[in-house]
C-alpha cells in the first residue's frame, strides 16, 4: 500500500487512541475492547490471510495467556491450590509492589507461554491442510476449554479470580485501557515490520503454493511455526489483559470463547479484507462499532444477526473491503505495467 | 474398579454405547455423502441433527407421539436443506473449502441461537412412553433404544438402496465420480447437489428425532454432533459405509466408557480428543507417503 | 574424466500396480545439458520426482555430488542446490513477479534470523531486474503473476529457478505451451544459463528439435525402463527409440 496513506492514518489513530478515554470516559471499556478486537483480527490474519492457514482455534492462546498471567500474578506470592480453593478470598491480598511485579511478569509470560504452546502444537497440526487445519485447531480450542474446566488446581469450572487492583476503579480502567491500546499498537507495528521483511514474502509464498515453496528450498516448517508463535504471542498478551479487566477467569465463556471472540477474529478479518495490513484493522473497527451500536436493538436476536452477518460476509463479500478496493483501483496499489525506459 | 468387579456393567455400557453410536453413524453417513459428492464440509451438521430432535420433541409436547416426529423431521429437514442449498451452499460450492466451512459455521450459530430463542436453553427429552426392561439382572434396556437402533439400520439401508437403484441415486454417484463428465452426460449437477444436501439434512433430521427420544437435546449440543461426524468420517473415509458404521458404533461405545470411567464432564473432551487423534493419525499416514527426515 | 553430479542406480518406483520406473540407472555429467525423452507415461516425471525427494523410492540409490539423497525430503534437496521446475507450471500466483523472484533467492545458508532479513537489498533487486529482463518480463514485473499468460508464467518459473542459483536444474518440459517463435529464444536462454551461469541442466522434452539441438547427452525411457542412451545422433538413429515412439499408444 501507498506509504503516505499509511502515515496519514497512523497519526490520527494514535491521537484518537490516547485521547479517547478522556473524551469518552463512559466508553472506556468498549474502546479498550475495540483495541483487543483490532489485535485479534491482525493476529488472525498472519495465519489466515497472509499464510493461508485458516485457524478456527486461535482463541486458545487467549485462554492460555489469561491463565498463564493469573498463575504468574498469584503464583509468585501464594500457593495456587490454596488460592483457588479460597476463591481468591480475603486471605490473599497483595501489596502494591507485588501486584505490579505480578502484572508485568504475568503479561510478559502470557505472551511467551502462548508462543511456546503455538510452536509445540504446530508440530501436530501443520501437516493438516485446508479444512482439516481449521477443524483441528477448532478442536484444540474446544479441548483446551474443556480440560481447563476439569482442572481443580486452577479452579476448574468455577474459575479463578485475578488479584485485585490496588487503586481506584478509574485508575484501573485507565491503566488497562492503555495496556490494551499499547498491545494493539505494538502488534500493528511488529506486523508492519515483519511483513516488510523476507518473512512476509515467505508466508505469502506458502499461502499461494506450499509445495512449490518447499521445492524452492524455503524452510516452510520454520516459517509456519514462527508465524503461529507471533500470532499466539500477541493473542496471549491480550488474554492476560482481558483476564485482568474481567476480574474472574472462567474457562468456557471468558477464557476460551470459541464461538464468540474465536469466530469474531475470522469475521472481522474477512470483513476488512484478509491478507492485507489495514484490512483487519478496518474490519475490527467496523465490526465492533456496528456490534456495540446495534447490539441492544436486536432484543435477544443479536447472535442470530451475527451468524447471518458471517454467512453474508463469506458468501457475498469474500474479498472484504480492502480486497474490493484492490479490484476496483488496482493502480492505487501499484499493480501497473511499467516499461523499461520510463523507470530506468 | 466397578467394571472389573461387576462385569455386567460392561454389558450396560456397551449396549448404551451401541444404541447411541448408531445415531452417530447415521449423521456421519450424511456428512460423508455431502463431503464425498459435493466436497462441502458441513459444520452445521450437528445443528441439523439437533433441529430434527427439536421437531420430534416439539410434536411430543403438542400431544403427538414423537415417533411420528421421525417422518415429519425427515420431510421438514429435507425441505430446510433444499432452502439452505439454494440460498447459501450453491454460492460457496465452487469457492475454496474454508469458505464453505465458515459459511456453514455461521449457519450453525444461527440455528443454535434460533433454537435457543424458540425453546430455551433447557435440556430436553422427547417422552416416548416405552417400557424399560431388565436383562441379566441389573442391565436395563429401554425398548425405545432398541427400536431406534433398528430404525437407524432400516434408514441406512433405505439410503443405500436408494443410492444403488434410483435414477437420482445413480446421478449422485456419477456426479461424485466426475462432475464434468456427469454434466456432459446430461445430468443436472446443480439439482444433484441440491438433492444430496437435502438428503443429508433429512438424514440428520432422522438421527436427531431418534436422539431426542433416546437421549437428550439442547440448542447448543450441535457442535458436538458436528465434531462426532467429522471424527467418524475422517477415521473411516467417505466412500466407506461399513467403516462409517463401525466408527460410529465404536465412538458411541468409547464415549460411554470414558463418560463412566473419567466422569461425565470429560465426554466433550473425549470427542474432541478423538478428533485430534484421528487428525494426527491422518498426518502420520500422509507422512509415510513422503520421505522421512533422516 | 567427467564428473557426475547426479548418479541414479537401479531406482524403481511403482504406484499401486503401475510400475512407473523399473531399475533405472543413469548419470548427469557436471556442467552439461542432459536430455530425457520418452513417450507419454513412460515415467520421466516420476524419475524427476524421485530425484528431488517428492516421494520415497522403492529401491535403488540416488546420489547428488556423491551424497546419498534418496532419503532426504524436498526442501533439503532443494537447499543442496538441486532444483526442479514443474510440468504444470507453479508460481506464487497472488504475488507479483518481483515478489516471486525475491522469495526465490537461495535458502541454503539461511539462518534463523535471516527470516526477518532485508528482502529488497540492492544486489538482490538488481539480480531480479536482470533476470526478469533476461526472460522478457521486466515490464510486467508489478503485475499479479497469476494474471500472466501461461507461457509467461513458464518463463517466470524459469527465472525464479535461476534466481535460486542452483547447481543443477531439472526442467520438466520447458517448451511445452510456448509458441514456436519464443521457443528459439528459450533454447538460447537455457544455453546461456548453462554456459554463463554454469548451471547443469537436466531436461525432459517432447520437442525433438529442441532437445537434439541442446543436449549433448540423451536418455530415453519407455514403459518405465531405460531404453537407450547416447548423443543426439545415436539416439536419432536408434531403432528401439524409433519403435518406442511409433509403437507408443
Ligand atoms: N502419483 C501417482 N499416482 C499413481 N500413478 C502415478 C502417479 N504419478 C505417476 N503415475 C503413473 O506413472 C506412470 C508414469 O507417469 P509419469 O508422469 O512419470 O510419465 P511422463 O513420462 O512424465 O509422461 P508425460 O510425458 O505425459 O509427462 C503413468 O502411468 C502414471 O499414470
Ligand atoms: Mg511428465
Amino acid at each position: 500500500m501507498n506509504k503516505n496513506f499509511s502515515f496519514k492514518l497512523h497519526f490520527p489513530i494514535l491521537v484518537f487512541g490516547i485521547a479517547a478515554p478522556f473524551l469518552f470516559p463512559g466508553l472506556q471499556l468498549q474502546i479498550a475492547t475495540l483495541w483487543v478486537m483490532v489485535l485479534f483480527a491482525l493476529t488472525w490474519d498472519i495465519m489466515g490471510g497472509q499464510m493461508g492457514y485458516n485457524s478456527l482455534g486461535n482463541i486458545m492462546f487467549f485462554g492460555i495467556g489469561m491463565y498463564t498471567s493469573v498463575l504468574f500474578q498469584v503464583g509468585q506470592f501464594a500457593e495456587i491450590g490454596a488460592y483457588t480453593a479460597a476463591h481468591g478470598g480475603d486471605d490473599f491480598t497483595f501489596t502494591n509492589a507485588q501486584y505490579y511485579q505480578g502484572l508485568v511478569i504475568g503479561i510478559i509470560m502470557s505472551g511467551v507461554v502462548a508462543a511456546i504452546a503455538a510452536a509445540a502444537l504446530g508440530w501436530t497440526v501443520f501437516g493438516l491442510r485446508g479444512p482439516y487445519f481449521a477443524i483441528g485447531t477448532l478442536g484444540m480450542a474446544i479441548a483446551a476449554g474443556e480440560l481447563m474446566g476439569t482442572w481443580e488446581w486452577v479452579g476448574a469450572g468455577s474459575g479463578i479470580s485475578v488479584p485485585v487492583f490496588p487503586g481506584s476503579a478509574e485508575a484501573r480502567s485507565l491503566l488497562f485501557y492503555f495496556l490494551c491500546f499499547g498491545a494493539a499498537v505494538l502488534t500493528f507495528v511488529v506486523l508492519q515490520w515483519v511483513y516488510k521483511t523476507r518473512f512476509g514474502l515467505a508466508v505469502n509464498a506458502i499461502r499461494d503454493d506450499e509445495e512449490k515453496a518447499e521445492a524452492m528450498g524455503i524452510h516452510t516448517v520454520r516459517y509456519k511455526t514462527v508465524a503461529w508463535a507471533i500470532s499466539a504471542f500477541f493473542v496471549g498478551i491480550s488474554g492476560a489483559l482481558f483476564g485482568n479487566i474481567t476480574g474472574i477467569i472462567e474457562p468456557l465463556e471468558v477464557a476460551f470463547p470459541t464461538v464468540t471472540f474465536g469466530i469474531f477474529m475470522v469475521a472481522m478479518t474477512l470483513l476488512g479484507g484478509k491478507g492485507t495490513l489495514w484490512g483487519p484493522v478496518l474490519g475490527a473497527v467496523l465490526f465492533h462499532t456496528l456490534k456495540e451500536v446495534t447490539w441492544t436493538y436486536f432484543l435477544g436476536w443479536q447472535w442470530v444477526a451475527l451468524g447471518v452477518l458471517i454467512i453474508i460476509n463469506v458468501v457475498f463479500f469474500q474479498q472484504g473491503i480492502m480486497g474490493w478496493l484492490m479490484e476496483k483501483f488496482p493502480e492505487k496499489f501499484g499493480i501497473v505495467v511499467e516499461n523499461k525506459e520510463a523507470t530506468r | 474398579m466397578v467394571l472389573v468387579a461387576a462385569p455386567v456393567f460392561n454389558v450396560q455400557l456397551l449396549l448404551d454405547g451401541l444404541f447411541i453410536g448408531a445415531t452417530f453413524a447415521l449423521a456421519a453417513y450424511g456428512l460423508a455423502l455431502v463431503w464425498g459428492v459435493m466436497n462441502v464440509k458441513n459444520l452445521a451438521q450437528g445443528d441439523f441433527v439437533i433441529m430434527g430432535g427439536y421437531i420430534a420433541w416439539w410434536l411430543g409436547t403438542q400431544g403427538i407421539h414423537p415417533l411420528w416426529g421421525l417422518p415429519i423431521a425427515i420431510v421438514v429437514m429435507f425441505a430446510f436443506g433444499w432452502g439452505i442449498y439454494v440460498t447459501i451452499i450453491r454460492r460457496v460450492i465452487d469457492k475454496d473449502l474454508f469458505t464453505s466451512l465458515l459459511a456453514t459455521f455461521g449457519l450453525a450459530i444461527v440455528i443454535a441461537q434460533l433454537l435457543n430463542l424458540m425453546f430455551g436453553p433447557e435440556v430436553q427429552t422427547a417422552e416416548s412412553d416405552f417400557a424399560i426392561r431388565q436383562i441379566l439382572g441389573v442391565v436395563t434396556v429401554a425398548e425405545i433404544k432398541v427400536l431406534a437402533f433398528v430404525l437407524c439400520g432400516i434408514l441406512a439401508l433405505a439410503v443405500v438402496i436408494f443410492m444403488k437403484k434410483s435414477r437420482m441415486g445413480q446421478a449422485i454417484r456419477a456426479t461424485a465420480q466426475d462432475p464434468r463428465a456427469a454434466r456432459v452426460m446430461g445430468i443436472d449437477t446443480d439439482k444433484v447437489y441440491a438433492f444430496t444436501f437435502s438428503l443429508n439434512a433429512a438424514i440428520c433430521g432422522a438421527a436427531g428425532a431418534l436422539i431426542s427420544m433416546i437421549w437428550v437435546i439442547q440448542p447448543f449440543y450441535g457442535i458436538s454432533y458436528s465434531i462426532r461426524s467429522f471424527v467418524i468420517v475422517t477415521a473411516a473415509g467417505f466412500g466407506n459405509l461399513p467403516g462409517v458404521i463401525m466408527a460410529g458404533l465404536g465412538l458411541g461405545v468409547m464415549e460411554n466408557y470414558s463418560g463412566f470411567v473419567l466422569g461425565a464432564e470429560f465426554q466433550q473432551a473425549t470427542v474432541v480428543g478423538l478428533l485430534l487423534l484421528v487428525l494426527i493419525w491422518r498426518q502420520v499416514q500422509q507422512r509415510k507417503l513422503r520421505q522421512v527426515v533422516s | 574424466m567427467t564428473n557426475y553430479v547426479i548418479e541414479v542406480e537401479g531406482v524403481s518406483k511403482s504406484f499401486g500396480g503401475v510400475v512407473a520406473n523399473k531399475g533405472i540407472s543413469m548419470k548427469v555429467p557436471d556442467g552439461k545439458i542432459t536430455g530425457l525423452i520418452g513417450p507419454n507415461g513412460s515415467g520421466k516425471t516420476t524419475l524427476f520426482n524421485s530425484i528431488v525427494g517428492y516421494h520415497p523410492i522403492d529401491e535403488g540409490s540416488i546420489k547428488f555430488k556423491g551424497e546419498e539423497i534418496s532419503k532426504y525430503r524436498v526442501p533439503q534437496i532443494a537447499r543442496l542446490g538441486l532444483l526442479r521446475t514443474f510440468q504444470q507450471t507453479r508460481i506464487y500466483s497472488n504475488m507479483n513477479c518481483i515478489e516471486n523472484m525475491l522469495i526465490s533467492i537461495p535458502h541454503r545458508k539461511m539462518k534463523f534470523v535471516d527470516m526477518f532479513g532485508e528482502r529488497e537489498a540492492k544486489e538482490t533487486m538488481e539480480e531480479v531486474d536482470r533476470l526478469l529482463d533476461f526472460v522478457g518480463l521486466y515490464e510486467k514485473r508489478k503485475l499479479r503473476s497469476g494474471d500472466l499468460s501461461f507461457g509467461q508464467q513458464k518463463l517466470l518459473e524459469f527465472a525464479m529457478a535461476l534466481m535460486n542459483k542452483p547447481e543443477v536444474l531439472l526442467l520438466d518440459e520447458p517448451t511445452a505451451g510456448i509458441n514456436p517463435t519464443l521457443i528459439n529464444g528459450l533454447i538460447d536462454r537455457l544455453r546461456r544459463a548453462n554456459e554463463e551461469f554454469g548451471i547443469t541442466l537436466f531436461v525432459i522434452e517432447h520437442n525433438m528439435r529442441v532437445i537434439m539441438n541442446m543436449a549433448e547427452n540423451i536418455y530415453c525411457l519407455a514403459h518405465g525402463e531405460m531404453l537407450a542412451h547416447g548423443n543426439p545422433e545415436e539416439i536419432q538413429n536408434d531403432q528401439s527409440v524409433i519403435d518406442a515412439y511409433l509403437g507408443a499408444h
